[in-house]
């Protein structure tokens, strides 16, 4: 489907690439080199043989290996989603929690409308008014994620908490939601009732019983939220200028870049179908209801 | 309870004979979220409707002497890099989002709610086949498939409309489906049946009527997302082009200078932006509200 989308549609790649004033003897040429002149069906064909082989095609532009740029990227998104993930789900969590714990009263108004709030706007909306706020008024953070060259890690991490910012903003909504639901209903539920009979302290309770239930829904969030972040980068890493896979499949997007594209929204692809396996494995450690393999 | 819930204080039943329509337009007009996320709607609606009227500049008339100034007297939002007025540009710049973000909205509702009344109601394998090739789709951020969609395809208004349209119209017909599914059930279809009506009618005479709430509300929600959609392809320049004033576009072009404090030519663009969006959604909210109470 990715291949369709990228490799017919466009018409003629060469005309694309040499602009509409080129020769098109030239024309015809490198579109010869590059085998777009080829049947459809070889083409398909031989792109998919080479990508399990881990060939993932030259790209039209740099006229170099597409596997090297993907990778790169895609080691960069992994950071500054890492930074976003490792900030947002305890402090979404948290904020879920809390709001629970105190229903309808102004806390959980100001979590539960803010969150919302946040989730429903663009990610590049919120990243302006962040980088306005953090970036040029306060100055506290640099407001590109281009960090000097050979800098350590932590320098990195400074450099990609401003980015990653918006994303956390969006995910904070939808965790805080998910967890402050899943904890109400552990909290109504006859377990609660029961230990909180039996005479256990309420902090007891809480850790122990309501939080381990309340919790599971919001590991499948979580998970399900990957495919969001995937398009979420493409804004976040154009707006900040990093250059990791959403960058990437901009950048190819604009060029007329199409090994380098199908390449990188393949390799999404796969990020999203290995994510979502992660999550099922987690969800069935967690639960002990359900056990994978150990029906009987 | 407490002692001033006696039933004499009670106020008197004022729900008495209504038809189901008005008890929903009772409750919205009730509805705090509903009428706020209103306001912030129509005030753009009428930004977007009249504001050449009233803007104090032509939104695309550039005077470079002038270009970055700050917020002051004669430009209340300042001007941009080749000074043209901020605030008419904001003004003018609901102009075209307010236009293809509803349009985009209305083909989704329209392809979407005939295919969940499709696959709802012949059920077996036409559902099965068509749910997952949907489910296939929707897995894939909206975003990446406009991203694609529009490379292929060049960029227009045209294209970014049935873009976004036939990318939400799975989401909506996935709604539609699963009301379909309660519905065919009913008794009336049962008569209809034997009353030997042929399955269009069954389908958009019989029970198109008794699905609208949940569509409604998916059509309210579904315009927020269709504008978050629109703002952010704009802003990456897959989305409405230039000259436009759109707001989306505005911050594209402008926020390179960020760095250099030019703060006015992209904060009153992400305000409206935010403002809009969050407008919709408010109005999707007390939507979802008054059908669901």
């Amino acid at each position: 489907m990715v291949f369709l989308g990228g490799q017919v549609l466009p018409g003629n790649v060469g005309r694309a690439i040499l602009g509409p004033f080129a020769d098109q003897r030239a024309v015809d040429a490198l579109n010869h080199s590059l085998g777009v002149d080829r049947p459809l069906l070889v083409q398909y064909g031989s792109w998919i043989w080479n990508f399990l082989h881990g060939d993932m095609g030259t790209s039209y532009v740099f006229r170099a290996p597409v596997a090297p740029f993907v990778v790169d990227a895609l080691g960069n998104s992994m950071k500054l989603a890492l930074v976003a993930f490792v900030l947002v789900v305890p402090i979404g969590i948290l904020g879920g929690v809390i709001a629970a714990l105190n229903v309808n009263r102004p806390l959980d108004r100001i979590i539960s409308l803010g969150g919302l709030s946040v989730t429903v706007l663009p990610e590049f909306v919120t990243g302006i008014i962040l980088i306005l706020i953090f970036g040029v008024w306060l100055r506290w953070l640099p407001i590109a994620a281009a960090w000097p060259k050979g800098a350590g890690i932590l320098t990195q991490i400074y450099y990609l908490i401003l980015p990653s910012l918006p994303l956390f903003l969006v995910l904070f909504g939808y965790i805080a939601r998910m967890a402050r639901s899943g904890m109400i209903e552990a909290l109504d539920s006859d377990y609660t009732r029961t230990a909180v009979l039996k005479g256990l302290r309420w902090r007891t309770v809480i850790w122990r019983h309501v939080l381990r239930n309340a919790l599971l829904p919001t590991i499948t969030v979580i998970a399900t939220q990957t495919g969001y972040l995937i398009g979420g980068l493409v804004v976040i890493e154009t707006l900040f200028r990093y250059q990791g896979i959403g960058s990437l499949i901009f950048t190819a997007a604009r060029g007329k870049d199409f090994p380098m594209l199908e390449a990188g929204i393949l390799t999404i692809g796969i990020v999203y179908a290995v994510a979502t396996l992660i999550a099922d494995f987690l969800y069935s450690v967690l639960n002990p209801r359900i056990r994978l393999g150990a029906e009987q | 309870m407490s002692a001033t819930d006696s039933p004499v204080s009670l106020p008197p039943p004022d729900t008495a004979e209504r038809s189901p329509w008005g008890e929903v337009l009772h409750s919205l007009s009730r509805s705090g979220t509903f009428l706020t996320g209103l306001g912030i709607v129509v005030f753009w609606i009428v930004c977007a409707l009249f504001g050449q009227h009233f803007v104090p500049y032509d939104p695309l008339a550039s005077d470079i002497i002038n270009a970055l100034t700050p917020p002051a007297a004669d430009h209340w939002f300042g001007t941009d890099q080749l000074g043209r007025d901020v605030f008419s540009r904001v003004i003018i710049g609901s102009r075209d989002i307010l236009t293809v973000a509803p349009l985009a909205t209305i083909l989704a509702t329209i392809a979407g709610t005939a295919l969940g009344l499709v696959i709802g109601y012949f059920r077996g394998i036409v559902d099965d086949i068509v749910s997952r090739v949907l489910e296939a789709f929707m897995a894939i951020p909206v975003v990446i498939i406009a991203l694609l969609a529009i490379v292929a395809l060049g960029t227009s208004k045209i294209t970014v409309i049935v873009v976004i349209g036939l990318s939400f119209a799975p989401i909506i017909a996935r709604t539609v489906r699963s009301a379909v599914l309660a519905e065919r059930e009913l008794d009336y279809v049962a008569a209809a049946k034997l009353r030997h009506e042929g399955a269009l009618h069954t389908m958009f005479v019989e029970i198109l009527p008794n699905v609208i709430p949940p569509i409604l509300v998916e059509t309210t929600v579904r315009l927020g997302y269709a504008i978050f959609a629109v703002a952010t392809l704009s802003f990456m320049g897959f989305g409405i082009q230039p000259p436009s004033p759109d707001w989306g576009l505005s911050i594209s072009s402008n926020y390179g200078m960020i760095g250099g404090g030019f703060w006015w030519t992209v904060l009153f663009d992400a305000l409206a932006i935010a403002s809009l969006v969050i407008g919709v959604n408010l109005v999707a909210d007390g939507v979802h509200g008054a059908f669901n109470d």
